[in-house]
C-alpha cells in the first residue's frame, strides 16, 4: 500500500532499508547467538544521519518526528529487531530531552546524540515497579544544589552502552506518583554502576542491564522539567515512543512474512510448491491483512503525534497493541510455514518469533495498553453525557 | 590539492541478461550504477581528503543521464561533479575516452591525484587509467590495494600482484587505479543525499574542452566493437569411474572410437 511518503521520508526509508539489507542482515544471526551489542551498526546509522531524523534542526537534527523514527525502526527491524533496538531505545532516551529539556540540556546532549556518537536510554522500571510505575522507590533526595540518588532500575535497554540516562526517581516520596522527577544521569557519574547484562529470550543483540545508584550525586540542573513531573515526563515520552515499538513489531513481522512467502514458493511437496496449497495461502493472506492494518494505524498515529494532536495516549496504545499482537501471530505462522526448518537456528524464523515476543511486553504490557485504551473510551463516554 | 575521481556509469550486472538472438545486452529494466571499482576510488578519494584536506571532483563522460551517477558521488561526499557530455563524444573507445578525460582534467587547476577503479565491469579493459596518464604525460600506478602514506608531494602504496604486492613510492601528481581490497565504501548519508539532490552538475562539451572533434568519439577511436557475444558454454565433460586401470582403459576406448575429437575446439 502507498502511504504517500514525502521525498525526504522516502529517502529516509531507502537509506535505512539499504543498511538493513547490506549491513544488518548478514550479522543478525551471529549477533543474536552471541549477544553482541551492535556498535559497528550504530556507527553506520550515525554516519548515515539516521539518528538525526527525529531531532530538531537547531540541534543538528533533520527536524522530523515520530513518523520518521518509525520508518527507520521498521526498516531496520526487518533485518533484526534486536539490532534495531539500539537505535529505538536511544530514541526513547532522546524524546524526553526534546520534550522537556532546557535549552542548556538540549545543546549539551542532542547534537552528540544526533550524530550517533553516543546513545541514550530511559529508566523507569524497577524490580517491584513494572506496570505499576507509580510504585518506584529509587530516590533522588534533594541536598543543596544536588540530588543524592539511591536505588536500582531494572531491565534498562541500552544500559551500560548509553552515555546519558533519563531516570525517573522519587524526589518527594510522601507525594507518591506526584513526587517523582526525571533526572539526567551521565555514565561515569560516581555512585552510578551497572548490573550484569541480562540473558534474554530474544532481541539478544540489544543490551539490557540494571542501573544501580548508591549515593550518586547529580546537580539539580540535570532535572528534566519541574520537580514532581517525573511521572508525566514518562507518560508523555511513552505516548510518543509507542509508534516506535509498533514499528519494530511491523518490521519484524514484515521480514518474517517476506521470508515465509519466498520459502513457500520454492519449497516443494507432493510435486508442487507449498505456496499452491490453500492451507498456506489462507495463512499468508491473514498475515498480510493483519500487518497492513497495523501499519496503517501505526503510521496514522505517528502522523497525529507529529501534527501535535492532543491526547494521543489512547491511539498510541492501540497502535502498539495491534502491531505487537499481529507480529506475534505473524512470526509464529511464519515459523509454521517453514515447518521443521523454521524451528532450526540455522534459519532466521525462530529468532524473529523470539524477537517479536518482547513487543507485547515492554513499554507497557499489552494488558496495560488495553486499560489505557478502555480508560479513554470511558472518559469519552462520560464527557459526551456531560 | 585537488583530487579527481573518474567514474563510469554501467548497467548493474548482478541481474544482466543477454538477448541470445542479437547477442546484445538487454538494457530495458536494468538499473544503472556506478562501476563498482569506481566506488572504491570514490571512497579512497574521500578518505584522503579527510586526512590531508583538498577538494574531491567527480568526473564522468557520457549521456545526460550519467548526472545521476555523479549525484551519487556527491551524496557520498564529493565536493563537485563535472559531466562531459556532447554528441561528439559518443562511440568513444578507450583511446578517445582517455583523451577526452585528459582534456577535461587539463582544464582543472592544482590537480595532485587522479583516481579510478582498476577497470569497468562492462568493458573490462582497464585501459582508461593508464590512457589518461599517457595523454597527460603523468605517471600512473594500477591495481593499488593500499595507500600507506600520502601527502601533497608523494604517495607510498601497495600494488596488487597475482602472488603478492609491490610497495611503491611515487611523486604527485599521479594517476592511480584501485582494486576492491583497498577499502569498504561508505553508504550515502541523508544529508549527502539531500545535498546531491540540490547540487549543480557542471557540464562541459567538446568545444569547451577544446579537442578537435575528429580526435574524439567514434571519429577518434582507432578500435571499434564489431560484435558482442556470449561465449558458447563448454561442452559437458565425461567422468570415468572405477579403479585407475579400468578408467584408463575406458578412456582409451572412448578416444579410439572417436567419442572425443581432439582439436575440435581449435577449428571452431
Amino acid at each position: 500500500m502507498d502511504y504517500f511518503l514525502t521525498e525526504e521520508q522516502q529517502m529516509i526509508r531507502d537509506t535505512a532499508a539499504q543498511i538493513a539489507k547490506e549491513k544488518i542482515e548478514p550479522l543478525a544471526l551471529e549477533y543474536d547467538e552471541k549477544g553482541i551489542f551492535p556498535w559497528d551498526i550504530v556507527k553506520v546509522l550515525g554516519d548515515a544521519d539516521l539518528f538525526r531524523v527525529f531531532i530538531p534542526e537547531e540541534y543538528d537534527g533533520l527536524g522530523g518526528g515520530a513518523f520518521e523514527m518509525s520508518i527507520v525502526v521498521e526498516e531496520l527491524s526487518k533485518a533484526c529487531g534486536g539490532i534495531a533496538l539500539a537505535y529505538a531505545a536511544s530514541g526513547l532516551g532522546i524524546i524526553p530531552i526534546i520534550l522537556f529539556g532546557s535549552e542548556e540540556q538540549k545543546k549539551t546532549w542532542l547534537p552528540r546524540l544526533a550524530s550517533g556518537e553516543i546513545l541514550a536510554a530511559f529508566a523507569l522500571t524497577e524490580p517491584n515497579a513494572g506496570s505499576d510505575a507509580s510504585a518506584i522507590i529509587t530516590s533522588a533526595k534533594p541536598d543543596g544544589d544536588d540530588y543524592v540518588m539511591n536505588g536500582t532500575k531494572q531491565w534498562i535497554t541500552n544500559g551500560g552502552e548509553a552515555e546519558i540516562y533519563t531516570v525517573i526517581a522519587q524526589t518527594d516520596p510522601s507525594r507518591g506518583a506526584r513526587g517523582s522527577s526525571a533526572i539526567l544521569v551521565q555514565k561515569g557519574t560516581p555512585g552510578f554502576e551497572f548490573g550484569k547484562k541480562e540473558d534474554k529470550m530474544g532481541i539478544r543483540a540489544s543490551a539490557t542491564r540494571e542501573l544501580i545508584f548508591q549515593d550518586c550525586r547529580v546537580p539539580k540542573t540535570n532535572r528534566l522539567g519541574k520537580e514532581g513531573m517525573g511521572f508525566m515526563v514518562a507518560m508523555k515520552t511513552f505516548d510518543q515512543s509507542r509508534p516506535g515499538v509498533a514499528a519494530q513489531a511491523l518490521g519484524i513481522a514484515q521480514g518474517a512474512l517476506d521470508k515465509a512467502v519466498a520459502y513457500a514458493r520454492q519449497r516443494e511437496q507432493f510435486g508442487r510448491p507449498v505456496s499452491s496449497f490453500q492451507g498456506l495461502q489462507f495463512m499468508m493472506a491473514d498475515m498480510a491483512m493483519q500487518l497492513e492494518a497495523a501499519r496503517a494505524l501505526t503510521y496514522q498515529v505517528a502522523r497525529n503525534i507529529d501534527a501535535g494532536v492532543k491526547n494521543v495516549a489512547g491511539i498510541s496504545a492501540m497502535a502498539k497493541v495491534l502491531a505487537s499482537d499481529a507480529a506475534m501471530r505473524i512470526t509464529t505462522d511464519a515459523v509454521q510455514i517453514f515447518g521443521g526448518y523454521g524451528y532450526m537456528k540455522d534459519y532466521p524464523m525462530e529468532k524473529m518469533m523470539r524477537d517479536a515476543k518482547i513487543t507485547q511486553i515492554y513499554e507497557g504490557t499489552n494488558q496495560i495498553q488495553r486499560e489505557i485504551i478502555a480508560m479513554h473510551l470511558i472518559k469519552e463516554s462520560m464527557r459526551k453525557e456531560g | 590539492m585537488n583530487i579527481v575521481v573518474c567514474i563510469k556509469q554501467v548497467p548493474d550486472t548482478t541481474n544482466i541478461r543477454i538477448n541470445p538472438e542479437t547477442n546484445t545486452l538487454i538494457r530495458e529494466g536494468v538499473e544503472s550504477i556506478i562501476n563498482p571499482f569506481d566506488m572504491y576510488a570514490i571512497e579512497e578519494a574521500l578518505r584522503i581528503k579527510e586526512k590531508i584536506g583538498g577538494k574531491v571532483t567527480a568526473l564522468s563522460m557520457g549521456p545526460p543521464q550519467v548526472a545521476e551517477a555523479l549525484r551519487t558521488a556527491i551524496s557520498l561526499g564529493a565536493d563537485e561533479a563535472i559531466l562531459l557530455t556532447d554528441r561528439a563524444f559518443a562511440g568513444a573507445d578507450t583511446w578517445a575516452t582517455s583523451l577526452t578525460l585528459a582534456g577535461a582534467i587539463r582544464k582543472m587547476e592544482n590537480i595532485g591525484l587522479i583516481l579510478m577503479g582498476k577497470q569497468a565491469i562492462d568493458g573490462d579493459t582497464g585501459q582508461v587509467g593508464p590512457g589518461v596518464a599517457e595523454h597527460l604525460r603523468l605517471p600512473h600506478i594500477t591495481d593499488i590495494r593500499k595507500i600507506e602514506e600520502i601527502s601533497e608531494k608523494e604517495i607510498v602504496c601497495e600494488r596488487l600482484l597475482e602472488d603478492g604486492y609491490l610497495r611503491l613510492k611515487a611523486q604527485l601528481p599521479i594517476i592511480i587505479t584501485v582494486v576492491k581490497e583497498i577499502n569498504e565504501p561508505r553508504l550515502p548519508s541523508l544529508r549527502g543525499k539531500m545535498a546531491a539532490k540540490k547540487a549543480e552538475i557542471i557540464t562541459w562539451n567538446a568545444e569547451y574542452i577544446g579537442i578537435p572533434v575528429e580526435e574524439i568519439g567514434l571519429n577518434g577511436s582507432p578500435t571499434q566493437v564489431l560484435k558482442i557475444f556470449t561465449p558458447p558454454k563448454p561442452g559437458g565433460g565425461k567422468v570415468f569411474e572405477g579403479e585407475p586401470a579400468d578408467t584408463v582403459a575406458q578412456l582409451l576406448a572412448e578416444l579410439k572410437t572417436g567419442g572425443i575429437q581432439l582439436g575440435a575446439a581449435k577449428e571452431e
